[in-house]
C-alpha cells in the first residue's frame, strides 16, 4: 500500500495537491520544540490531516497534531493550521443538517433539542476572539518529563468564534436553583465500549458567563471537522479540555460530574498556582481541576541560535495571553534577564485573545540571551522556574533565545 | 500479524490511518504482544513519544491504567511480555 508520503516522494512533477507546496516534507522532519523527550523528537513528523496544512504529528490515533511556530506570527491562527487534540479515536463525520444538540440534565427545567438552524435563529449570535490552549501545552518541556502527549509550544491557537451564548440556551431550558455544574458530551467515542467517554463539566457560574458559547464558526468559516464541526463549546480563558468538540449533549447537574476525565485526569495540585477561578464542586483535599490559563508568552522570532549582523536592529516579537484578564505588558531582556525593557503591544482583539508584541534592539558583536515576560492586568506574571506538577500543566517558564551577532 | 491488524484498522476507519503503517517499533521479544494489544485502542507512536523517561514501575503503572480506568482489553497473559518489552526498549534505565 502506498502511504501519502510515498506518493509525494514518487510524484515529482505530478499534481497531488498542497503537499507539493511543502517540499521539505520529503524529509519528514518535524520542527519539534527543543527540550521535548528524545523519543518524541524521533517520532514526530510533519503530516497533513484531510483539510489541514502539514502540522507536527505527535500521534495518529487519536489524532494529536501541533501547530508549527511560524503560524503564531499571525494574531489569528488559520483554521487549516489550528492544532488538533483528541482523547478518543472514533470521530464521526457529522452532517450539519442532521446534527442536534440535546439540552437537559436533572437540574434543567424543560429538556430541549436544537439543530444548527434552531441555534442560529433562536438565539442572539455573538462573536469573540479567544485563545484555545490545550491544558498540556508545553508538557514535553517538563523536567522531569511526565507522561502524556508531549506537546511543545503549539497546542494552542487563537480564533474569532461565532455562536450563541450558552447562558441563553440554558435560560430557555430553565436552570433549577440546585444546579451546580453543566456537563458536555461530544460525538466522539472510545475504541471500545469500556473506554470512558470524554465528558467534561464546568461550574454553573462559568456556564452562565457571557463569554461561554456554543460556537459554529471559526474565523468566518464553519468549524473544521478536526476542531469540532459542526459546533463546539468555547470557554474563553479556560484551558481547552472544557471546549467540547462535536457537542451533542449539554446537561445541567445538581451533582458533580464523575468519570475518568474529570478525576483523576486534568488535575493540578491545590494551592500551587496563583489562580482566581476555582471549581469548588470538584476540589479534593489534594487537587483541583485545571481551570483558567496562566499568563504566558511565546517568542516567535528570532529563533534560538539565530545569527544576526552586529550593529543592525533586530526585531524580537511574539504573542502573549492569559486567562482572560488581559495583557498589561510584555517586558523584554536582551542580556539574560539582568535588565528588562517594555515591549510594544500590538493589535488588541480583546482580553481573551493573543496579544502581539515586539521589541527592537541593536546587538553588539557577541552572544545575546533574549527573554520575554508577560504580565496581566491582575499583576500576575510568568515564572523563571517550572512549577512542576505530575501532569505537566501550566508551564509558563520565561523562554530564553540565544542570538549571536557578528 | 501487525500488518493484518493495521490493514483491518485502515479498512474500518479514515484513510489517515494509512500513515500509522510507518510507525516502526524496535525489534525484540514482546513486540508482537505490544502491537496486538496496544494498537487496538491507539496508534503505536504513543510509545516512542513517551520515551525514554519512564522506568519499569511507571510503565507498569501505565499498563495498569490502560487496563483499569481506561478499560483496555489487554490479555492478562500478555502483560509480563508487554512490560518487559516497554522497559527494555522504551524505558529510562
Amino acid at each position: 500500500m502506498l502511504t501519502r508520503r510515498q506518493v509525494l516522494l514518487g510524484a515529482a512533477g505530478g499534481a497531488i495537491g498542497s503537499r507539493l507546496l511543502w517540499p521539505e516534507l520529503a524529509f519528514a522532519a518535524a520542527p519539534v520544540t527543543a527540550g521535548v523527550p528524545a523519543g518524541t523528537a524521533g517520532e514526530a513528523v510533519l503530516d497533513a490531516l484531510p483539510g489541514k496544512k502539514p502540522l507536527i504529528k505527535l500521534s495518529y490515533r487519536p489524532p494529536n497534531y501541533e501547530t508549527p511556530l511560524q503560524y503564531f506570527n499571525q494574531v489569528l491562527t488559520p483554521n487549516d493550521a489550528f492544532f488538533v487534540r483528541y482523547h478518543l479515536s472514533t470521530i464521526p463525520e457529522l452532517d450539519a443538517k442532521t446534527w442536534r444538540v440535546k439540552v437537559g440534565g436533572d437540574a434543567a427545567g424543560t429538556p430541549a433539542e436544537y439543530s444548527l438552524d434552531d441555534l442560529k435563529r433562536g438565539f442572539e449570535q455573538v462573536e469573540l476572539v479567544a485563545v484555545n490552549q490545550c491544558s498540556g501545552n508545553r508538557r514535553g518541556l517538563s523536567q522531569p518529563h511526565v507522561q502524556g502527549v508531549e506537546w511543545g509550544y503549539g497546542a494552542m491557537g487563537n480564533a474569532r468564534w461565532k455562536g450563541v451564548r450558552l447562558k441563553d440556551v440554558l435560560a430557555k431550558a430553565g436552570v433549577k436553583k440546585e444546579a451546580i455544574e453543566v456537563a458536555f458530551d461530544g460525538a466522539d467515542e472510545g475504541a471500545t465500549d469500556k473506554t470512558p467517554d470524554f465528558i467534561k463539566s464546568i461550574p454553573i457560574w462559568r456556564a452562565l458567563e457571557d463569554s461561554t458559547m456554543i460556537a459554529y464558526e471559526m474565523n468566518g468559516q464553519p468549524l473544521p471537522h478536526w476542531n469540532g464541526f459542526p459546533a463546539r463549546v468555547i470557554v474563553p480563558g479556560w484551558t481547552g479540555t472544557y471546549w467540547m468538540k462535536h457537542i451533542v449533549a449539554i446537561n445541567v447537574l445538581s451533582k458533580p460530574q464523575g468519570g475518568f476525565w474529570m478525576n483523576p485526569a486534568y488535575r493540578i495540585p491545590k494551592g500551587k498556582f496563583p489562580l482566581v477561578d476555582r471549581f469548588v464542586t470538584q476540589e479534593t483535599d489534594a487537587n483541583t481541576p485545571i481551570t483558567e490559563m496562566v499568563v504566558n508568552s511565546l517568542i516567535t522570532g528570532p529563533a534560538n541560535g539565530q545569527k544576526v549582523k552586529a550593529g543592525q536592529a533586530v526585531e524580537v516579537k511574539g504573542i502573549a495571553w492569559d486567562g482572560g484578564y488581559g495583557i498589561q505588558s510584555v517586558e523584554v531582556s536582551t542580556d539574560g534577564g539582568r535588565s528588562w525593557r517594555p515591549g510594544q503591544l500590538g493589535q488588541d482583539l480583546g482580553r481573551y485573545s493573543f496579544r502581539p508584541w515586539s521589541y527592537r534592539f541593536t546587538p553588539g558583536a557577541g552572544k545575546h540571551l533574549v527573554m520575554a515576560k508577560a504580565t496581566n492586568r491582575l499583576g500576575a506574571t510568568q515564572t523563571m522556574e517550572l512549577l512542576f506538577n505530575p501532569a505537566g500543566y501550566h508551564n509558563n517558564v520565561v523562554q530564553k533565545v540565544e542570538v549571536t551577532a557578528a | 500479524m501487525r500488518i493484518l491488524l493495521l490493514a483491518a484498522l485502515i479498512a474500518l476507519a479514515a484513510p489517515a490511518l494509512a500513515d500509522e503503517a510507518q510507525i516502526k517499533l524496535k525489534d525484540g521479544p514482546g513486540k508482537d504482544a505490544v502491537e496486538t494489544n496496544c494498537a487496538a485502542c491507539h496508534s503505536l507512536d504513543y510509545i516512542p513519544m513517551n520515551s525514554p523517561f519512564l522506568d519499569r514501575g511507571k510503565w507498569d503503572a501505565t499498563i495498569k491504567k490502560m487496563i483499569g480506568p481506561l478499560g483496555a482489553p489487554i490479555d492478562a497473559k500478555d502483560v509480563p511480555a508487554i512490560l518487559d518489552y516497554l522497559t527494555k526498549n522504551y524505558g529510562s534505565s
